[in-house]
This record gives C-alpha cells, structure tokens and sequence, in this order.
C-alpha cells in the first residue's frame, strides 16, 4: 500500500539516527540534566512551606507572569515545590525544546535538499514522502523518549511535591511543545525554498507564540489561547496535572505534520510555495566592499534581530506601569531586586532588565562575528582573501559588522523600554537614563566578541564554545536572583563586572579593563588568523 | 621572464604530505598545464600559491614576490577561479561578478557585458538558483573581466558544456596572446593539449614530469601504426616498446625515443605494409606514466618498468 510513496522509510529512519547518534543523546541529555539539577536546587532552597509561599508570592507580578506565564496553586495550603519549579522552567524549556525540533527538522529536510543529497535518496527507489516522514517519525520518537526520560528522572529525585504523575506531564508537555515545532518546521519547510528562509519562518512562529502569550496573559486570556507555547502551561503540572493541553497540543501537531506531509506530496523537489524573485542584474555601488558584502549577507538578520530586541525592550517597557501598582501593593521583591534608598522602584528594575536584554543582544552580536566561520567553511573567504582584500581587513570588516549589531541592538531596546516605559508610568525617567543602563555592558559584549575571534583565529574549531560561555552568563543572571549564587559566580562572565546603573554608579575603571582585555584578544585573535590556513 | 615559481614547495597537513617538494615555473606570456588525478596536490599547490594555505617548507613566489607576505600586492595582478566554486546564495550573479571585480581593486568592466552574454548568463538569478556549470561561469566572467597579468585557474571548464568550453577556449588564446601568464590546472587532456605551451604531471603530491609538450613527446617516443604482410612475431618482448593495440589489421604501439631505429629494422622482416608515425597524445603520455607504477591495470605496461 502506498509503496511509491513511503517505501524505504525505515532504512531512513535508521539513517537519521545513525547520522544523528550524537547530536541527539547531546540534546537529551541536557534537558534532563538542567531539568535534574534546577529541581534539586528548588528543593534545597525552598525547604519549609513558609519560604515557598514566600517566593509564590514574589512571582505573582507581572514581569515574571510576562516572562515565565501565569502561576498556579496560589490557593493551596501547602504550596508544592513542583509548582515553583515549573513555573520557573517549563516555558523557557519548552522554547528550547522548540528550539531543538526546528533545528533538527530543517537539518535533515531544506539544508539537506538544498545540498542535493535528498535528490541522490529519490533517485533511489524510495518513496516521495518517506524522506519527511521519517523525520517526523524520528522526532516523534525523540519528544516521546524526552517526555518519558524527563518524567522518570524527576520522579526518581524523591524530592516531595514532584510525584510520579506530575513528573510525566511536566515532561508530556515539553515533548507535545516539541511535536508542535517539529509540524511548524516542517510546514516551513515546505513553504519557503530554502533552509535559511524556513528557518526565518520557523523561528518567527516560536517568537510570535511567545509574545501572543505574553499579550495574552497579561492583557486578554483568550487571546492567548492562539499560542501554543500556552497551552502546556495551562497543565498546571504538580497541582491539578491537566491531561487535556497535552492531547489537544499533541493533536494539533499530529495535523501540522499530516499538512507538511501533504504539501511536500504536492511540490517539486527545490521548489517551496513562496516564490524566490529574481534580483539585481548589477551591484549597487553599498556591495562593492568586503564590508558592503559582510553588512549585505547581515542586513536581514540585522533586522529582524533588532525587530525582536526593539519588541522585547517594548514588552518589559510596558510592565513598568503595572510593576509600579505592584509595588505599590507587596514589598518583598527584596530577592529579585535590591532596594536602595533614593532611587525608585523602576530604576531599581532596569538594571536586572538591562542584564537580560544585554544577554540577548549579544546573540545577534555573536552570530554577525561568527558568520566569518560559515563563510570559510563553505569555501567562501577564498573569494575575497585571493583577491586584493588582507585577512586584517577582512576580520576587520567582520569586527565592524558584529560591534555595529551590538550598538544597534542595545540602542533599539533600550528605546522600545523606555519609550514605552514612559508611555505607561506616572513617574517620567529620561531616555538618557534607559539608554545609559543599557550602554554600560557595551564593553561585557566587546569582550564577547574578543573571545570569538580568538578561537577563531587560533582554534576555529572550538568558536562554539563561546555560545557555552554566553549561555552560562544568561543561566548565572537568570537564576541568579533566585539561587542567590555568590559573588564569585556572578564574576565568572563578564556581564558580572557591569555596573548596575542607574543605582550604581557607572564603574569607568573596569569597563576600560574590559575594553582594553576585548582588543587584546582581538589582536591576540588576529594574528592567529594571519598565520593559519584558510579552508575547512 | 619568470612570472610564477615555486621552489621545493612542501605543504603538509598534519603528517600527510599534500606536496612534496613541488618545482614549476611560470614565464610571462606562458599558458602552463598543471595535471594530475583528482587528490595529487594541483588544488592545494594554487591554494598555496595564493596564500590560502601556508607552505610548511619551500618558496612560491608570483612576481617575484613572496605569496605569503605579499598576497595583497600579488592579488591586485592575479585572477584566481577555485576549483569548486561557492558563491553567496541570497546575491544575484551579477552582484557577486561586480563585487568580485572591485574586490582585486581594478576597475575594468569593461568586457562584463560581452563575457555575461558569451558565456550566456542570466546575472539577475540568485546565485542560490545557479547550476554548477552556471557557478562557475561567474567565477570565469568575474577573473576574465579583471585586467590582470596572472590567471590561475583551477579546472575551470569542470561543469561546462561543450559550447562554453570552447568560449572559454577562445578567451585563453587571446589573453595569452596579449602577453598574459596563465596557470592552469586541469584533468581535461585535450584542452591542455589544445592551450599550453609547458606540462607538469604531479602525482601524489610530487611533480613528475616537466617540461614543454614536445620535450615531454620526445622523451616518451613515438606512436607507430604498423601493418606487416606476416604477424609480428614477439612484439612485447621488444626492447623499447608498449602499449600495444590492434588496430584492424594494423598494431599501434609506442616506441621509446632511443630505440626507434633498432625497433623498425625488427618490425621490417616481417614485411612492412604500412606505416604511420605520430607524436602520442598526452593522454597517452599521462597514462602512461600512471601504469608504469600501477602494472595491474595491465595494458600497455610501459618498458621501464
């Protein structure tokens, strides 16, 4: 039955896995363990009800309902630490989760399309859809094992108010999230005709979720109902452990991966539905550099990054006015953000925003620096390095183009805050103030970029390791508050070392160390890539 | 005057030896044919050459400069065409040929239009949509359009159809004519007969034969065709004589240079009926000087062996 169509898919389901035999044990193995470690350390911080009452309390406001989603099981008498647990982690996971199924989908459907290697598999006898479906079938598998693996290694924790069944859903619903994403991309992939556009798209229906809930939550509950990424929310895991979000998430999906199905039966191998136009026959004269090409092949990724930050810096801005009735009411925020005398409440917020929004803009900033290493990969610097451009000029360009992001980066959220900011409170702060706080860790994400041209320059294997250095820093400011690390572990990044203007003040003598430290390794990165091969 | 030397060029990658102590010289006004089997070293000799790849020993130098230190300077005379050529999928072809051209710092685009329509184009597609016959025409249209005094161009026609061959063809005897140095590597025997004017066959990463076509011609000797009234008897048992082939009632074989004399006074008691000579082709040549260390693949094992 059906055999021109799905023949051969298991010896492809098993060409995915083998293909894919450490890049998934990798991701599944995170999740568990960040899940694992984050748990036992709720458990050990929140020991007696009192304490946890304590902090449901400070995490009913609506910054951390705009960040993390709406709590529950305020009601109960004993407040379980599960609950405390999910509602810190469960969406940001689900996004990564998300995240991962994106990722994985276009890397074995577009990037391996647009490679002619799925052309080689059709012109075996194989079926037309067999390649999709057996990726489909792959990450089903894997959100499944995720769900499962997660379930049992939380329940195995012992620790009280995680049970067996709440444990499953927490991890149910990280995998329906997954299943969700993995039918977004494949339907992506479908639409657009090449694997850097699905990935646009993709990655604009996972923001676009995301701030549909945040609108939602905050604003009107129904709208909210439009995103996905709140529908696993609505579990309530650990408390009333809702069966329903799961079947309705995982049935959604199952129908996005039967359209993506249906659609790539439609569609000639190469071609996606959203035509590609036809461009310019000559270059306009903006190109004719190697920094004209560097900002060109940035442009759009400038934008749409500065888009997000200008809309993230937007949405925090908008929870000034209601922080500030908020803080009117409770005062014990004491654990998110430290009071000191003279200043008010919001300025006192900025700089805990201004570390997050600095985090983020530095994503961006690392992607423009280490685009350097796509391009050589791909045999690309070859054009430039045998003509009469020098390698210094080249990274020079390079440099230019990532330090330019963060400038603009910073600048558009800072904006969106205050602007907004101003928009909905009674007490006015300047422009000048936002815009400060955020400049401040300009030098943080100059030391960043440092370390990226090092490795590259003398290691340009290892670049990733920078996104691991990045991600520890979100991880040391975003559970920073909650953990209360000491301060050894906040000095390990350099966005410790920033000053948390406006209540502290601007801290001259580390941020020109900062600076100073950035240009060596640059230098010291430089001259790496002058003595080295160029090729993969 | 010399416009290209390497000078006992060695590149290794780790412990693997890419070349080894590799010798040519490119004069000015030369079409120079570099050729060897997929993997010999011809694309990491130009790489090096073009300070891509840094030489672990030995010199290369292009106008008298080093390639290395002075990549800049050279580049502003040199045009290059990689071997696989990957352009930037979301430009069209006729931004990258532009960008490509400002890129060596001349400014002569002169012949851009005559090239775009030549080699038959259509410079407003994404370079995302091109073929890799289309690829690589932007790279050739981008270094033919540049006024420079080097080419150095690695397998340039791989891809092409017979037609833009023949125009690429076309454009390499004018550029030489006007005086131009081009170094060119290639598998194509035929066009390297057709274009240049000195061979150097390198084989796992070592050059092994060097010289112009007809030095190289001479060394290996002569093809003849040869029809007798009786069969000749012994002919492989013969000093100096290989590749044998029957050819109808004929056998064409290769005489080594020195033996030809001693080879036609054998042949002639048998009654010479016909007898051709020519020079071997340089496919003949490269075959040969591959079965000499591969006598497995059997036909015409070559008599130095």
């Amino acid at each position: 039955m059906n055999r021109h169509l799905f023949e051969g898919t298991r010896t492809l389901i098993r060409f995915i896995l083998r293909r894919d035999r450490l890049r998934l044990p990798i991701w599944l193995v995170s999740f568990i363990s960040i899940s694992v470690i984050v748990a036992i350390a709720f458990a050990g911080l929140y020991q007696t009800n009192a304490e946890r009452l304590a902090i449901a309390e400070t995490m009913q406001n609506p910054a951390v309902i705009a960040m993390l989603g709406p709590g529950y099981g305020y009601g109960l008498k004993n407040y379980p630490i599960g609950a405390i647990t999910a509602h810190e982690m469960l969406l940001m996971t689900a996004i990564v989760v998300g995240l991962m199924n994106i990722l994985l989908i276009i890397r074995h459907t577009r990037t391996d399309e647009e490679d002619g290697r799925i052309e080689m598999v059709r012109s075996l006898p194989v079926g037309r859809l067999s390649n999709l479906l057996s990726v489909l079938v792959v990450l089903t598998g894997v959100n499944i094992l995720l769900a499962l693996l997660l379930g049992f290694s939380l329940t195995v924790l012992g620790i009280e108010g995680m049970g067996l069944e709440g444990s499953l859903l927490y991890g149910s619903a990280l995998g329906a999230s997954g299943l969700i994403f993995a039918g977004v991309a494949a339907i992506s992939a479908q639409l657009s005709s090449n694997a850097r556009s699905t990935l646009g798209l993709a990655f604009t229906v996972l923001l676009a979720a995301y701030i549909i809930r945040v609108i939602g939550d905050l604003r009107n509950e129904t709208l909210s109902w439009f995103s996905p990424l709140s529908w696993v929310l609505r579990t309530e895991v650990y408390v009333n452990n809702y069966w329903w979000p799961i079947l309705l998430t995982v049935l959604v999906a199952l129908l996005l991966m039967g359209l993506a199905l249906y659609l790539n039966s439609i569609r000639d191998l190469g071609s996606g539905f959203i035509p590609s136009r036809s461009g310019k026959e000559k270059a306009s004269k903006t190109l004719l550099s190697s920094f004209g090409l560097v900002f060109r092949l940035q442009r759009t990724g400038l934008i749409v990054w500065g888009i997000g930050l200008l809309v993230v810096g937007v949405i925090y801005g908008s929870l000034f006015g209601e922080l500030e009735t908020y803080f009117d009411q409770i005062d014990l925020m004491q654990q998110m953000v430290i009071l000191v005398e003279g200043f008010s409440l919001t300025e006192q917020f900025i700089p805990l925003l201004m570390s997050i929004i600095a985090i983020l803009s530095t994503i961006p900033v690392l992607m423009s620096i280490l685009k350097v290493k796509t391009e050589e990969k791909n045999d690309r610097l070859e054009h430039l390095i045998s003509r009469a451009v020098s390698r210094n000029r080249l990274m020079g360009s390079y440099l230019t183009m990532s330090i330019l992001t963060g400038f603009v980066m910073l600048t558009l959220s800072s904006v969106g805050l205050g602007v907004m900011g101003n928009i909905v409170m009674e007490e006015n702060l300047s422009l000048g103030i936002y815009y400060s706080a955020a400049m401040v860790y300009f030098p943080a994400i100059l030391t960043m970029i440092g370390i990226a041209v090092l490795l590259f320059g003398w290691a340009s294997k290892w670049t990733g390791l920078v996104w691991l250095y990045l991600a520890l820093a979100f991880f040391i400011v975003y559970m920073g508050s909650l953990f209360q690390f000491e301060d050894w572990v906040e000095k390990l990044t350099p966005f410790g070392y920033i000053a948390k203007f406006p209540i502290e003040e601007m801290n001259y003598w580390s941020a020109s160390i900062m600076v100073t430290l950035a240009i060596i390794l640059i230098i010291v990165g430089m001259i790496g890539f002058n003595r080295r091969d160029i090729g993969r | 005057m010399t416009v290209l030397r390497t000078v006992d060029l060695t590149k290794k990658f780790g412990d693997f030896a890419a070349l080894d102590k590799v010798n040519i010289e490119v004069d000015e006004g030369e079409v120079y044919g570099f050729i060897g089997p997929n993997g010999s070293g011809k694309s990491t000799t130009l790489r090096v050459l073009l300070g891509i790849l840094k030489a672990t020993e030995g010199r290369a130098e292009i106008f008298g400069k080093d390639s290395w230190k002075d990549a800049v300077e050279i580049h502003k005379r040199v045009a290059y065409v990689p071997g696989e050529v990957s352009l930037w999928p979301n430009l069209t072809g006729g931004e990258v040929i532009d960008l490509l051209v400002k890129l060596r710092g001349g400014n002569s685009s002169h012949r851009r239009e005559e090239l775009i329509q030549k080699f038959d184009l259509d410079p407003s597609k994404k370079c995302r949509t091109y073929s890799k016959g289309n690829r690589q025409k932007v790279a050739l249209i981008a270094a033919l359009s540049s006024d420079v005094d080097l080419y150095i161009l690695d397998e340039p026609t791989s891809g092409l159809d017979p037609l833009m061959e023949r125009t690429f063809q076309e454009y390499i005897i004018e550029e030489k004519k006007q005086g131009k140095s081009i170094l060119l590597s290639s598998h194509i025997l035929s066009e390297v007969e057709k274009l240049c004017d000195k061979v150097a066959i390198i084989r796992e990463g070592k050059i092994i034969e060097t010289g112009t076509l007809k030095d190289l011609r001479h060394l290996t000797g002569t093809i003849l065709l040869v029809e007798t009234k009786e069969p000749i008897l012994d002919l492989a048992g013969i000093r100096g004589v290989s590749g044998i082939q029957p050819r109808g009632n004929a056998m064409s074989f290769q005489v080594d240079s020195g033996e030809v004399a001693y080879v036609i006074s054998y042949i002639s008691q048998f009654g010479i009926v016909r007898i051709e000579s020519s020079p071997p082709t340089l496919e003949q040549l490269f075959m040969r000087h591959y079965e000499v260390s591969d006598k497995t693949t059997g036909i015409g094992a070559g008599g130095e062996a």
